[in-house]
């Protein structure tokens, strides 16, 4: 059953290949100080129901980056470039009108920031059906149900009452419960979820997540959920990409990446972690350094100025996105950490004093 | 009153601050209603002790921090630095004691003026206080910037949008320091910052505690951050204390269900802990304009009887230098009956 | 650094075609109110027959005509735009002085202070603006009886006083209102905080801290502020409280012209009043250029 709105139809179920095979995506931006270069080249697939999880440092092009998938950006001052299939259709160069027929009953999105995501004028269970209403055609007692249910699933007391209430009525936790209910409304196949938990608390937080996990498996939903922090992709993700200034750095199953990181970046990301398990007043490891400015990247490895493993040829010669020991294992270094290569890179820094490239000035 | 007593506190004379029934009350609108933000909470800190404050938002952290610095003055109870009262303290002595004591902010872009030059926000202090001439102030700005990691002839004439979170952190740091303050009030200062600018931060701020001999007051909402820095622990839950504890002991037998719904549901960096299978606390965080009567966690704790709605538990202490205001505090090994979320996840 | 200088430079970028000549006319307009006593021009009490009730481009020396006394419209029109710029600088930086302190009194202290000020505020804005400007002149600048027991009339600068205080006056709540709103906000800035945290005493946070943020804002109503003067002025005029008719301002020439309208002398209304629009409209403008510069100091930020 499709929507009468639908201007094309996006692949069959057919399809056997991955859900979401995306290629050398490139999104640079405009600016008046120049071209930056927000993601630049970036590849992945996502299989039906898995979930990938992105991390990074705030600014790497996480969102920017899912939002290119969703076409969600503005084409005013915008670049972009690759290859985006869903269910084997290139969507890539798709218009946003064509978008339309794909937000909501395909992927669909919760965003940070519960409180700007709502429209606080409009009641919250007019907001869950209006997608409904659009892209389903069904009647409006039909789609009240629906809200009511939805909101039931999501673990809001009293769906009901709760329907034809304004934003501002719920907290942080339950408003982010709604955005979660609005993104479902349609049976998505794939939920971008962009650090869906980072304004709340830990304990919702903790609901949260769990909640995500449930609806996924319920469905049979694909996620990819983007986060800073390592620990909420630690235990929910499939797949974990690192991204570093536009770039994916390290890309493994997560039990691979965890127990055999390869790439420097990921490394220090996991050492700078205050960890539950170590004894106050340990010291921590601190990556030093700034990341590069995106309008004008450092040729080589874009890492290298705050890496303790480079070499004079990482400022010197990219690095390729190469496979690791293991098959779905990559990174692009070329020193990888714990390999032959990188302790006697490491040593060798450690042996000249040198911490990083350039790490005199702390960012 | 609830979740309050004052078990905990040790001896007046070695405090360099001793908070005491601290009460604050924020009036909403023009309803009547009160917010309760703090009620009734005591604490103490010593000489060279990094006293963490953890909670979840809304709990009251910064408000206690600025009731401390009289920003604005508590509604009740009594704030003693140095063996001096600071409730009532007015005017020109409150201003002078300011010097001594000194707060950093979360959001490191808010609390620096866009319109001022580094140098002179750093050297506000002195400025304010005509200490030493102008090439002396300049001469402690540039020690200062030095020492917290920043470099003074190329950063000295910018302005702070011109700087990454963490460096206006470093300039706030320095800031703080100017006046060689005894105390230092930290409100979530690496909140906002990404976890690699977020290490370099709390290493400084270790490094300058260990060199101008500091003592801190660290708010924190993250339990692994608090845990790394502190030598005693506060967990405060709407406008109470919890529990009070040396870390190590508090977040390896955490006597309090909510320290140890809070600890459980820390997300850890370790594929093989399962989230799903780990307890995670029910329910919404109750309004602080009307919050429960006896023990305020009791509309989500897993333990509560009868008596947790009608008696407000007071602090007492359960091991050697752990204290918690609960009815039924848990012992070493207690699991609580929490509700887990159903089945495991394919990995 | 760089960063900073690229940012800048994109904001004059924007200035664009219309800002280039909104500037260059303020620049013309202000340096001629300025420079007049220094400049080659007549005193616009000089009449020459040759100009008599003469419209524009047709006696040769007189580009834009003569009025009804022969006095070179050229002549008139400088001193006018002499003597309304004087008006609206003078009434736009009193309007600041007291609108400006008391919308940061009120903004910073809120409080009862605040209920204080802004109830006087509306007291003030509750009366039509130009009602009031003209009551205030007609009560400050009316004949007196002198110390010989005769009627005594104000003097020509006691008169052109009396109109810049009214209009200043008139113009400090306005002004008063969108300072508070302004201070009210970066007040909320923990930097706020901060400074008193140090000990910092509330005038020096107020100067220091909270006036250079809010400055920007108000600088961009000042431009804007004047434009709105020029015309009230003129309003003023029609209602016979300007300044006396010996004493040109765009306004009053406008009046004075206004009766020969439709007897062949329309340039003497229309001159005034294209000098004035072109005036307001480039503050207009330059106002908005100097917000959207403002802008983009806090986008960077
Ligand atoms: N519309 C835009 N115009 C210009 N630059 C942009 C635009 N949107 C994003 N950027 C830049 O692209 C880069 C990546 O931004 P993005 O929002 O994807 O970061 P992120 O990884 O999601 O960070 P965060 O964790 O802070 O959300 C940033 O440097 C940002 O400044
Ligand atoms: N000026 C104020 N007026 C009214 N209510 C206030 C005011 N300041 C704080 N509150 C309320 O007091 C309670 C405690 O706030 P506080 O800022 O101390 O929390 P917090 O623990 O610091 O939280 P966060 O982690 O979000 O910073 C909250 O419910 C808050 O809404
Ligand atoms: S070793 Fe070289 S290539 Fe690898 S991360 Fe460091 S700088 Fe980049
Ligand atoms: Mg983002
Ligand atoms: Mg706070």
């Amino acid at each position: 059953m499709r929507s009468k709105k639908t201007t094309r139809d996006f692949g069959t179920d057919s399809y056997a290949g991955p859900l979401l095979e995306v290629n050398d995506v490139a999104t640079h931006f405009k600016t008046p100080r120049g071209l930056v270069r927000a993601v630049d080249g970036v590849s992945f697939t996502l299989e039906r129901g898995k979930t990938l999880g992105i991390v990074g440092e705030s600014g790497c092009g996480k969102s920017v980056l899912s939002k290119s998938i969703m076409g969600l950006l503005p084409p005013r001052n915008v670049v972009r470039s690759g290859s985006i299939r869903y269910n084997g259709e290139e969507i890539g160069s798709a218009k946003a009108s064509e978008m339309a027929g794909i937000w909501g009953t395909e992927m669909s999105m919760v965003f940070q920031d519960p409180m700007t995501a709502l429209n606080p004028v409009m009641k919250v269970g007019k907001q869950i059906t209006e997608s409904l209403r659009y892209h389903l055609d069904v009647s409006k007692s039909f789609a009240n149900e629906t809200a009511t249910e939805l909101l039931r699933s999501v673990g809001i007391p009293e769906p009901a009452r709760r329907v034809s209430q304004y934003p501002f009525e719920f907290s942080g936790g339950m408003r982010q419960r709604v955005m979660l209910a609005v993104a479902l409304a349609c049976g998505p196949k794939i939920l971008f979820a962009d650090e869906p938990t980072t304004a709340l608390d830990v304990t919702i937080q903790a609901q949260i997540l769990d909640l995500l996990d449930e609806q996924q498996r319920e469905r049979f939903m694909a996620m990819i959920l983007v986060t800073h922090d390592l620990g909420v992709v630690a235990g929910r993700a499939d797949e974990i990409a690192v991204m570093y200034a536009g770039k994916i750095v390290e890309k493994a199953p997560t039990r691979a990446l965890f127990s055999s990181m390869r790439h420097p970046y990921t490394e220090a990301l996991f050492k700078s972690i205050p960890k539950l398990a170590l004894p106050s007043h340990s010291h921590l490891e601190s990556i030093p350094g700034r990341p590069p400015d995106l309008v004008d990247p450092p040729a080589g490895c874009r890492f290298a100025a705050r890496c303790p493993y480079a070499q004079p040829i990482c400022t010197e010669v990219e690095p390729p996105l190469i496979q690791q020991d293991e098959l779905a294992h990559v990174a692009a270094c070329h020193f990888p950490v714990g390999t032959e290569a990188g302790n006697e890179a490491l040593a060798r820094n450690k042996a000249a004093g040198v911490v990083a490239a350039d790490s005199k000035v702390g960012g | 009153m609830a979740g309050s007593g004052k078990a905990h506190l040790r001896d007046a004379h070695a405090a360099l601050l001793r908070v005491e029934d601290l009460l604050v009350e924020f009036p909403v609108g023009r309803s009547g209603l009160k917010v309760h933000a703090v009620t009734g909470i005591s604490f103490d800190v010593l000489p060279g002790e990094t006293l963490g404050l953890v909670g979840e938002s809304g709990c009251g952290k910064s408000t206690t921090g600025k009731a401390i610095m009289q920003l604005p003055a508590p509604t009740g109870g009594s704030v003693v630095f140095e063996g001096k009262e600071l409730t009532g303290t007015k005017g020109r002595a409150l201003r002078n004691i300011r010097t001594r004591m000194k707060m950093i902010f979360q959001d490191p872009i808010s609390s620096l003026n866009p319109r001022r030059k580094v140098e002179d926000i750093i050297a506000e202090g002195l400025s304010i206080w005509k200490l030493g001439t102008k090439a002396e102030q300049q001469a402690k700005v540039d020690e200062l910037m030095l020492d917290c990691g920043m470099d003074p002839a190329m950063q000295r004439g910018k302005r702070p949008h011109q700087f990454s979170g963490g460096q206006c952190q470093r300039i706030s740091i320095a800031r703080a320091l100017v006046t060689d303050p005894k105390i230092i009030i930290c409100d979530e200062p690496v909140s906002a910052l990404d976890v690699s600018v977020q290490a370099q931060v709390l290493n400084l701020l270790e490094e300058m505690k260990d060199r101008y001999g500091l003592t801190l007051i660290f708010i924190a909402h993250d339990l692994a951050v608090v845990k790394n820095v502190s030598d005693r622990v506060v967990v405060m839950y709407l406008g109470k204390i919890c529990e009070v504890g040396p870390p190590d002991i508090l977040y390896s037998r955490p006597a309090h269900p909510y320290t140890q719904a809070l600890l459980a549901a820390i997300p850890v960096p370790d594929p093989d802990v399962n989230p799903v299978d780990r307890p995670t606390l029910g329910g919404e965080i109750p309004s602080p304009v009307s919050p429960p009567s006896g023990c305020r966690f009791r509309t989500r704790c897993p333990l509560a009887q009868d008596i947790c709605a009608s008696e407000e538990p007071i602090i007492h202490e359960v091991s050697a230098g752990q204290y918690v205001a609960c009815h039924f505090p848990m012992g070493a090994g207690d699991k609580l009956p929490m509700p887990t979320a159903t089945g495991a996840k394919e990995l | 650094m760089a960063d900073k200088v690229k940012v800048e430079k994109a904001a004059t970028k924007k200035l664009g075609i219309a800002g280039v000549l909104s500037l260059a006319w303020m620049t013309f307009v202000s340096l001629v109110a300025f420079l007049a006593p220094w400049l080659p021009f007549d005193d616009y009490a000089t009449s020459h027959l040759e100009a008599l009730k003469v419209g524009p481009f047709i006696a040769p020396g007189f580009p834009l005509g003569g009025d009804q006394r022969g006095v070179d419209m050229v002549d008139k029109l400088v001193w006018g735009i002499r003597n309304s710029m004087m008006v609206a600088l003078g009434a736009i930086a009193l309007g600041f002085l007291l609108g400006g302190t008391a919308g940061l009194i009120a903004g910073y202290f809120k409080g009862k202070v605040d209920t204080v000020i802004t109830g006087a505020m509306s007291m003030l804005l509750a009366i039509p603006q130009l009602v009031l400007a003209i009551a205030l002149v007609a009560v400050l600048a009316s004949p007196y009886i002198g110390s010989d027991g005769m009627n005594q009339f104000p003097s020509n600068g006691r008169k052109m006083i009396v109109l810049i205080f009214a209009l200043g006056v008139v113009t400090a709540p306005v002004v008063g209102r969108i300072t508070r709103a302004n201070t009210l906000v970066w007040s909320q800035r923990d930097f706020v905080l901060a400074a008193k945290a140090q000990g910092a005493k509330n005038f020096r946070i107020i100067f220091r801290e909270v006036l250079p943020n809010v400055a920007p804002a108000m600088f961009s109503i000042a431009l804007l502020g004047i434009a709105v003067i020029m015309v009230a002025e003129a309003g003023i005029s029609f209602a016979g409280a300007g300044l006396p008719a010996d004493v040109p301002s765009l306004g009053n020439i406008i009046v004075g012209g206004q009766s020969l309208l439709l007897l062949g002398t329309p340039h003497i209304v229309f001159e005034p009043v294209i000098v004035i629009f072109l005036t307001v409209t480039s503050l207009n403008f330059l106002g908005d250029i100097v917000r959207a510069r403002f802008d983009v100091r806090e986008a960077a930020v």
